[in-house]
C-alpha cells in the first residue's frame, strides 16, 4: 500500500506531486476510474484528490443516468468552487479516511469497550458531556417536543462507534441511530452488548464499513429501492474522538456533507494540536496516567479547531460553535472550559442551499434534493 | 463505619469497590422475553416505596418507561376515611410534603386528614430542663401528623391515575431474586431478575428496595449491615383528651425508661408513642383502660424524678443564662391530660437501629428502612424515606434526559453519596440522643440538662436544627 501517513505541514507539496505521479499510475490501470467532465475544475479537482477515494462516487455516476451524474458533478464543482482551487492544509490523501495500523490497535482493544473502569474509562466519562451537547444542539432545530425521548423523529449517524459507547445513549433518547467502524470486531462487540435490550434494537442498529462506503452506497441504493440509509439522510452526524485516527480529512468531510440532509448537524469532538495537548493528551495521558492505552493518539494527527473549522467550512459546513472539553483524572470526569487547548468538541451545520435562512428547520426543506 | 467513609472520601478506590460489590450468582436464563423486561421494579408498596413508584410515573424525562410496583399485601382504598384514628402515625416534614405534593397525593391526604402542629416542646423527667421549636410568630406549620394509612391510600389513589406503564401487583410476595453477572459474556442475562410466588420470573433493569428494615433484597444481596436493638419497645395507641383544646403542639418527655410522645390528631384526640423497655411495655398492654390513662398522665406530669442537686444546679444555670440572653427560652406549657383511649387496640413493636453500610450496589438502589431505620424519638423514619425518594427520583431523571442505562452505577453512586451524606449525622444524633436519655446518673442528667436549656437559649441553633430536620 502506497498509502503511508506523512507528515501534513511541511511536506504538503511533496506528498501532492508524489499522490499525483501514483495517482496517474493507477489511472492507466484503471482507465474507468475517472470521467472526462464538462467542467475543467472539477478534472483538476478530482486530480488532486486520491482517485480511489472518490472511485466509488465516480464510477457510480459513470454507470447511472446523465441526471444523477450531473448532479454529483455540479454539487461537487459547487464545492470545489467554494473553497477555491488551493487546498487548505489538509492531512495527506490516502485511500481511504481509514488508516490500517489504527484498525489494528483498536482490533486488539475491541473486548475492552464496555468495561467501565478499563481501557475507555475515559470515553465513558466523555458521555456526559458529548450527550448532552449532541442531544441540546439537535433540541434547539427541533420543533416537536417528546417527554421522555427528545431525539424521537431523528436520524443520527454515528461514524467510529467502537462499541457503541455513544451511539445506545442516543438510542436512548428515541433518535433512529447508525453506528459505522471499520473494525469488525468492535461491531460485533457493539451488536452484542445490544442484543439483550430489546427496545434498543428497534432504534439502534450497527455496520461494519467505512463512512465512504455508506456514502458511496448511498447513490446504488437509490436507484434500486427506497434504500433506509440513503444519501442526504441524516439529521445529525456524530464523529467523536474519531477525526484524530483518519487519515484523510477532506473526504471525511465531504462524506459527511453527502449523507446529511441540508441543515443537518454534524457533531466533532476531538484534540487540539498544541505544546499543551502534546504534554497532557500524550505524555500525561498514555505514558504516566494510562488513562489511556499507550500510543492510541498521534500527535501529528491532532487538528486545531481553526483548521478544522476552514476545511468543513470548504467543504458546505457552517461552524455554530466550538467549545473547549477537560478532563480531570482525579474526578475522572470531563467538563465545558473555555480553553480548546486540549479536547474540544465543534458543532456544525450543513449549509442549504434550498432554503432561504441558513439554520433552516428540516422539516421546512422539500424533499426534492433527489432532483 | 470507618471504612465506608474512606470510601466516600477518596474516589480513586470507587473502581476497586465497584468490583468489589459484583455479582453473587447468576443463572443463565434463555433470551429475555421483551415484554417482561421492565425498566424498573420497585419491591415493597409501603408508604416510601409506593411514593418511589408514583414519584418515578410521575416524572417528564421517564415518559414511557416501564414501571412496576410489587406489593405483597392487597390494595388499600379508602372510599371513606373512617371515623376511628388509626394508630400509626407519621410526622411529615415540610420537606416530605413537598414531595408528596408533587406526586399529587398531598392533596388527597388534605382532603382525608392530616394535622399541623406548630410548636413541638421536648422536656426531660429528671430535670426541668426543656426545649421547645416553633417556627417565628406560630403562623408557619412545622411539620403535619398523618396516619400511615391515609399516606399509602392517597398515593395509591394516585397511582390508579398513572398511565399503563406504571403498574403495580398486588399480592405478590417475591420468593427470588438473582442478581446480574458482572463480566458480561454471551449469553448472560444482563437484568435483575425477580421471581414470584406465582413463579412468574420477571427482569428489571433496575431493582429498588423498599421492603421494609428486614429487607430481603438487602439481606440476599448480603449487604453488610449495622444495627442492633434497643432494649425497647413502642406503645403506640390513640388517646382522648380531657377536654377540646387547639391541639396543635407535639409533646415528648424524656423518661428514663424512655421518651414518651402525644402527638395532636385533632382538637379532641392525639396519637401516643411510648417507648419503653420491654416489660413495661407488655404491663401497659394488659393494663385496665382506666389504669393505662393515669400512667400516661403521670408521665407526663410527674415530677418524681427530680433531685434536689439537679433542681439547683439547673435553677443556677438558667440564671446565669437568662442574664446572658434574656428574652430567649419560652415559657413551659403542660400537656393536655388524657380521660380515655380510641376503640383501636394498643399495639407495641420492638425497636432498633439500623444502617445499610451500602445503599447500593449493580443495578439495584435501597430505600427507606431497607436502607435505615431509626428510632421514632425524633419522628424522622417516614422523612428519611421521603428524602430517599426525591433525591434518587431526581437522579434517574437526569440519567434518563443523559440516555443512560438507569441501572448504571455512576448515578446510584451519587445517590449513595449524597443520602448518605444526610442520613448518618441524623441517624448518630437520634441514637445519641436515645443513648443520652436513657440513664438516671447524675453527671448525665447535669450534662443534658445544661445542654438542652443552653441549646434552647440560641434561636439560631434551634433553627438550624428545624431546618435539618425539615429536608
Amino acid at each position: 500500500m502506497s498509502s503511508r501517513w506523512q507528515p501534513r505541514h511541511s511536506l504538503s507539496r511533496q506528498s501532492k506531486t508524489t499522490e499525483k505521479e501514483v495517482a496517474e499510475e493507477e489511472d492507466l490501470a484503471n482507465p474507468c476510474c475517472y470521467e472526462p467532465c464538462p467542467f475543467g475544475s472539477l478534472m483538476f479537482g478530482l486530480h488532486s484528490l486520491k482517485p480511489a477515494s472518490v472511485f466509488g462516487l465516480v464510477r457510480r455516476a459513470a454507470g447511472l443516468s446523465g441526471i444523477t451524474r450531473t448532479t454529483v458533478c455540479q454539487q461537487r464543482s459547487a464545492e470545489l468552487h467554494q473553497s477555491g482551487v488551493a487546498m487548505p492544509s489538509a492531512r495527506f490523501v490516502s485511500h481511504t479516511t481509514v488508516d490500517p495500523e489504527e484498525v489494528k490497535r483498536f482490533q486488539s482493544l475491541a473486548n475492552k469497550w464496555w468495561d467501565e473502569q478499563g481501557e475507555f474509562a475515559a470515553l465513558h466519562a466523555m458521555n456526559d458531556l458529548r450527550v448532552p451537547f449532541v442531544r441540546d444542539n439537535l433540541l434547539n432545530v427541533q420543533w416537536e417536543h417528546h417527554p421522555g425521548k427528545p431525539l424521537a423523529g431523528l436520524r443520527i449517524l454515528d461514524v467510529g462507534c467502537g462499541g457503541g459507547l455513544l451511539t445506545e445513549p442516543l438510542g436512548r433518547l428515541g433518535a433512529n441511530v447508525l453506528g459505522l467502524d471499520p473494525v469488525e470486531d468492535s461491531i460485533r462487540i457493539a451488536q452484542q452488548h445490544l442484543s439483550h435490550d430489546l427496545d434498543l434494537c428497534d432504534q439502534v442498529s450497527y455496520r461494519a464499513c467505512t463512512l465512504e462506503q455508506l456514502s458511496g452506497e448511498g447513490n446504488e441504493e437509490q436507484q434500486e429501492q427506497s434504500g433506509e440509509w440513503s444519501e442526504g439522510q441524516f439529521d445529525a452526524v456524530v464523529a467523536s474522538e474519531v477525526v484524530e485516527h483518519l487519515a484523510d480529512l477532506e473526504t471525511f468531510a465531504i462524506c459527511c456533507n453527502r449523507v446529511l440532509k441540508p441543515g443537518g448537524s454534524l457533531f466533532i469532538t476531538t484534540i487540539n494540536k498544541t505544546n499543551l495537548s502534546y504534554a497532557l493528551a500524550i505524555v500525561v495521558a498514555e505514558q504516566l496516567l494510562h488513562i489511556v492505552p499507550s500510543g492510541t493518539h498521534d500527535w501529528e494527527k491532532f487538528i486545531s479547531p481553526v483548521e478544522l473549522e476552514r476545511l468543513l467550512e470548504s467543504n458546505g459546513f457552517s461552524v455554530q460553535s466550538v467549545q473547549g472539553m477537560m478532563y480531570n483524572p482525579l474526578s475522572g470526569a470531563w467538563c465545558w472550559t473555555n480553553s480548546t487547548a486540549i479536547n474540544y468538541a465543534l458543532h456544525a451545520v450543513k449549509e442549504n442551499h434550498d432554503a432561504e435562512d441558513s439554520c433552516s428547520h428540516p422539516e421546512d426543506v422539500p424533499a426534492d434534493k433527489h432532483s | 463505619f470507618a471504612s465506608r467513609m474512606g470510601y466516600l472520601l477518596y474516589k480513586h478506590i470507587s473502581a476497586v469497590n465497584i468490583i468489589k460489590r459484583g455479582c453473587v450468582c447468576a443463572e443463565n436464563r434463555g433470551v429475555s422475553d421483551k415484554k417482561e423486561v421492565y425498566d424498573v421494579i420497585i419491591s415493597g408498596g409501603g408508604m416510601v416505596g409506593s411514593a418511589m413508584a408514583c414519584s418515578l410515573g410521575m416524572d417528564p424525562n421517564l415518559t414511557g418507561k416501564r414501571i412496576l410496583l410489587l406489593e405483597a399485601g392487597h390494595k388499600k382504598v379508602m372510599e371513606k376515611v373512617p371515623d376511628a384514628y388509626s394508630i400509626r402515625v407519621s410526622s411529615i416534614s415540610p420537606g416530605s410534603a413537598t414531595l408528596l405534593s408533587g406526586i399529587g397525593a398531598w392533596e388527597h391526604i388534605t382532603k382525608m386528614r392530616c394535622k399541623p402542629y406548630k410548636r413541638m416542646q421536648v422536656w426531660d423527667a429528671c430535670s426541668d430542663a426543656l426545649i421547645t421549636f416553633d417556627k417565628e410568630d406560630l403562623l408557619d406549620e412545622m411539620a403535619y401528623i398523618v396516619e400511615n394509612d391515609i399516606i399509602v391510600a392517597a398515593i395509591t389513589k394516585q397511582l390508579d391515575t398513572l398511565p399503563d406503564n406504571v403498574q403495580v401487583k398486588y399480592r405478590s410476595k417475591v420468593v427470588k431474586y438473582t442478581w446480574p453477572v458482572f463480566h458480561r459474556t454471551a449469553d448472560a442475562v444482563p437484568w435483575v431478575q425477580v421471581t414470584l410466588a406465582s413463579g412468574q420470573t420477571l427482569q428489571t433493569k433496575l431493582l429498588i428496595g423498599a421492603d421494609g428494615p428486614n429487607s430481603m433484597v438487602r439481606q440476599e444481596l448480603g449487604i453488610p449491615t449495622v444495627k442492633w436493638n434497643y432494649d425497647q419497645s413502642a406503645v403506640v395507641a390513640v388517646l382522648r383528651l380531657s377536654e377540646p383544646t387547639e391541639n396543635n403542639v407535639a409533646w415528648q418527655r424524656f423518661l428514663p425508661t424512655g421518651p414518651i410522645a402525644m402527638l395532636p390528631l385533632s382538637d379532641t384526640e392525639s396519637s401516643l408513642v411510648w417507648s419503653t423497655s420491654p416489660e413495661l411495655a407488655e404491663e401497659l398492654l394488659e393494663l385496665e383502660e382506666e389504669s393505662f390513662v393515669d400512667a400516661v398522665n403521670s408521665a407526663f406530669w410527674n415530677n418524681e424524678n427530680h433531685s434536689d442537686l439537679i433542681e439547683t444546679a439547673s435553677s443556677l444555670f438558667r440564671g446565669a443564662l437568662s442574664t446572658m440572653t434574656p428574652s430567649a427560652g419560652s415559657p413551659r406549657q403542660l400537656p393536655p391530660s388524657v380521660a380515655g383511649i380510641g376503640p383501636k387496640s394498643r399495639v407495641m413493636f420492638p425497636l432498633g437501629m439500623g444502617h445499610a453500610s451500602e445503599y447500593i450496589r449493580q443495578r439495584v438502589a435501597l430505600i427507606g428502612d431497607a436502607a435505615h431505620r431509626v428510632h421514632p424519638l425524633a419522628g424522622q423514619g417516614a422523612n428519611l424515606g421521603f428524602g430517599d425518594v426525591a433525591c434518587l427520583t431526581q437522579l434517574l431523571s437526569q440519567a434518563a434526559f443523559d440516555g443512560k442505562d438507569l441501572g448504571a452505577i455512576q448515578h446510584l453512586l451519587e445517590y449513595e453519596t449524597e443520602r448518605q451524606r444526610h442520613n448518618l449525622p441524623m441517624m448518630a444524633a437520634i441514637d445519641l440522643m436515645k443513648r443520652l436519655y436513657s440513664t438516671n446518673a447524675a453527671f448525665v442528667v447535669l450534662l443534658r440538662t445544661f445542654g438542652l436549656q443552653a441549646t434552647n437559649m440560641l434561636p439560631a441553633l434551634k433553627e438550624q436544627i428545624m431546618a435539618y430536620a425539615s429536608k
